[in-house]
Order: structure tokens, then C-alpha cells, then sequence
């Protein structure tokens, strides 16, 4: 799995977003995944709690924010959120589906704490 | 003091798709067509690139990546010896490859020698899929004895991709490989895939996916 290099990613993104704000410490950095984004949360924590040492990161916390798979059916029309598995159109069980969300892997933004 | 929210909204592979962007950059520069080419261990990524290679190397000139977690030249051995330029990527235990890699990769290719270039991605269903690379088309090689569920069961791959082949027909009289299910997991993940079913080891298919792949070698010089 690439879990320590997902997880060295958000921190450079969160290192250079605190820095450029000027920050004195980082206290939480939340992340937006999508259902179909293939990691394990609990593996990334571990490794931003190694990797975080020594700098503005040490101690902050990590959220992640769970999106739902949403498909589209090119046949009716109507939308379903994805369960477990690959499914056909509940409504019409057409098989031509759009994804509209569920890939989503992104730092949606950092809480700082900032000298008065 | 006083806690503040700093808006981010920041992909977290950003510094992978830019690495991705000058890698395609530079390809195009050449005009050169470029294959991330995915599929799980013993798919027949390399059997199916030494077909390739035997297949259009008397019109065009081809180079490769071999991306391997271990470090081991079977698979650029093999290439090497059709007499094209090989280079081997050794990801020390990571389970893709990504962009900073095939940057290093392509700048050992005598790219202006060459007409295509195929990366031969770390065998794995997961992983690969998540990392742009640089290249034009993303080809995913299944294979009749993985089983028909496999776009089930790793949806993501199959939505990123250009190309499906479909490797070891001429094992489907001997396994239980139902295809219309697997056309249809694959049709709603990736409605319209241009798909070619292939045997490395009998030829049968090949004659499709060469066409297909020559026409778009020569749209790519002309760009």
C-alpha cells in the first residue's frame, strides 16, 4: 500500500500552507476522501504521527471526511449512492453509469494557531 | 493566540500530477506516444509487450519502462534482447510507480529515436491507478484466469483507463470466466472501453490491437 507517501504529501501541502499563513503551530488538518479513493485511514494516522516530529504538524489531529460514491445512470436519468458493491441502475438496471463523486482525495483545509 | 481556519483544497497527489505534466511535456515535444500499461501479477504485461514490440517494430521504434518492486531485470532483460532501448525502475518495495520515477526513466530513453514509448507499471490492481504518470493512454492488460469479477472488486482501475485488454483467451474453454458479466461490470465503469480480447501465446487478437495502435502511433507524429 502507499500510505507513507499519500501521508508525506499532505504534510508538504499542510507545511506549506501553514507557513504561508504565517503559523505557529498546526492543530488540525482536515482531508476530504471519496469512498472509491483507496486508503486506510488508520495507516495514514500512524504514519502522520512519525512523520509530523519536529515540526509545525507534532501533535495535530487528522480528520478525514468520507464522500459517498454517487453514480448516475446515462439510461433514466437518476442518481444512487454506490453501497459495497458495483451495481446496475436500481431504477431501470441500466448499466451505463457516470461517476459524479467518490474519487475526491484532497486537503481541504488546516487549523492554525497564529502569534497575536 | 487565536486558532484560525486556512482554506487548503489542495489535491494531495498535486506534486505527482505536475511531475506528470512535465513528463507528458516532454513526450510531446517528441511526438511520441506514451502507454502506462497496468494490470495484477502474472497478467502477461510483459508477454504482451514483447508481442507488441515483435509486432510493430518493423514500421516504428519502441522504448520501455520496466517498473519492478524488487530488484531484478528479468522483464528489461527481455526486452533488451528485441534489440530496443530498455530501462529498468527499481520502486524499492513501493507498490506503483510514480511520476518522479518516470521522469528519471525517460531521461535514460533516446526519446527522439523513438516512436513509442510503453511503462510497464509494478503489478498491482490498487495503487497504479491512483498516480498519473505523464502518459497518453492508461491500458490495462485482465487476464481470463484472474476471474470476471475483477471490475467489481477494483473499480477504480477500470475508470481510468483508455484501453482494456483482455489476455489468455485461449484459456476460456478451460476456465469458468462468465464475459458478459464481465463487460458489464466493465460498461458501467467505463461505458464505450475500447476493449481488444488477446492471446500472447496464440497471436489471436493481436492483428486489432496493432491496427489500432499503429493508427494512434501515427496521429501522435502528426501532432
Amino acid at each position: 500500500m502507499h500510505e507513507l507517501s499519500v501521508t508525506e504529501n499532505v504534510l508538504e501541502i499542510a507545511l506549506k500552507h501553514a507557513e504561508s499563513s504565517k503559523a505557529i503551530k498546526v492543530l488540525r488538518v482536515n482531508l476530504v476522501i471519496g469512498q472509491l479513493s483507496s486508503i486506510i485511514d488508520d495507516s495514514v494516522q500512524f504514519y502522520w504521527d512519525s512523520i509530523t516530529e519536529g515540526t509545525l504538524c507534532e501533535n495535530s489531529a487528522l480528520t478525514f471526511r468520507r464522500l459517498p460514491a454517487i453514480f448516475q445512470c446515462l439510461n433514466c436519468g437518476s442518481q444512487f449512492t454506490l453501497s459495497e458493491e458495483l451495481t446496475t441502475c436500481p431504477q431501470c438496471k441500466g448499466n451505463k453509469t457516470q461517476m459524479m463523486s467518490g474519487d475526491e482525495f484532497y486537503v481541504d483545509s488546516i487549523e492554525i494557531e497564529k502569534e497575536e | 493566540m487565536s486558532a484560525i481556519r486556512v482554506p487548503v483544497v489542495e489535491k494531495i497527489l498535486s506534486a505527482n500530477d505536475r511531475m506528470a505534466a512535465q513528463n507528458r511535456q516532454k513526450l510531446d515535444q517528441e511526438n511520441l506516444l506514451a502507454i502506462n500499461l497496468m494490470a495484477s501479477p502474472g497478467a502477461g504485461k510483459t508477454s504482451f509487450i514483447l508481442e507488441t514490440i515483435k509486432r510493430v517494430q518493423p514500421f516504428y521504434s519502441v522504448g520501455v519502462i520496466e517498473g519492478d518492486t524488487a530488484p531484478v531485470t528479468i522483464d528489461a532483460d527481455k526486452v533488451s534482447a528485441t534489440g530496443m532501448p530498455a530501462v529498468q525502475i527499481n520502486t524499492g518495495g513501493d507498490c506503483h510507480l510514480e511520476a518522479s520515477m518516470v521522469s528519471d526513466g525517460i531521461d535514460q530513453l533516446p526519446l527522439s529515436k523513438m516512436d513509442l514509448l510503453i511503462i510497464e507499471n509494478v503489478g498491482n490492481l490498487i495503487c497504479p491507478a491512483a498516480w498519473d504518470l505523464g502518459t497518453h493512454l492508461n491500458i490495462l492488460v485482465a487476464s481470463i484466469p484472474e476471474g470476471d469479477d475483477k471490475p467489481y472488486k477494483y473499480p477504480n482501475i477500470y475508470r481510468g483507463l483508455q484501453v482494456l485488454i483482455i489476455n489468455k483467451t485461449d484459456l476460456l474453454p478451460y476456465i469458468n470466466f462468465n464475459m458478459d458479466y464481465f463487460r458489464k461490470g466493465v460498461e458501467m465503469l467505463n461505458p464505450g472501453l475500447v476493449t481488444f480480447p488477446v492471446s500472447c501465446r496464440t497471436g489471436e487478437g493481436f492483428e486489432s490491437w496493432i491496427e489500432w495502435l499503429t493508427q494512434s502511433i501515427a496521429a501522435k507524429k502528426k501532432s
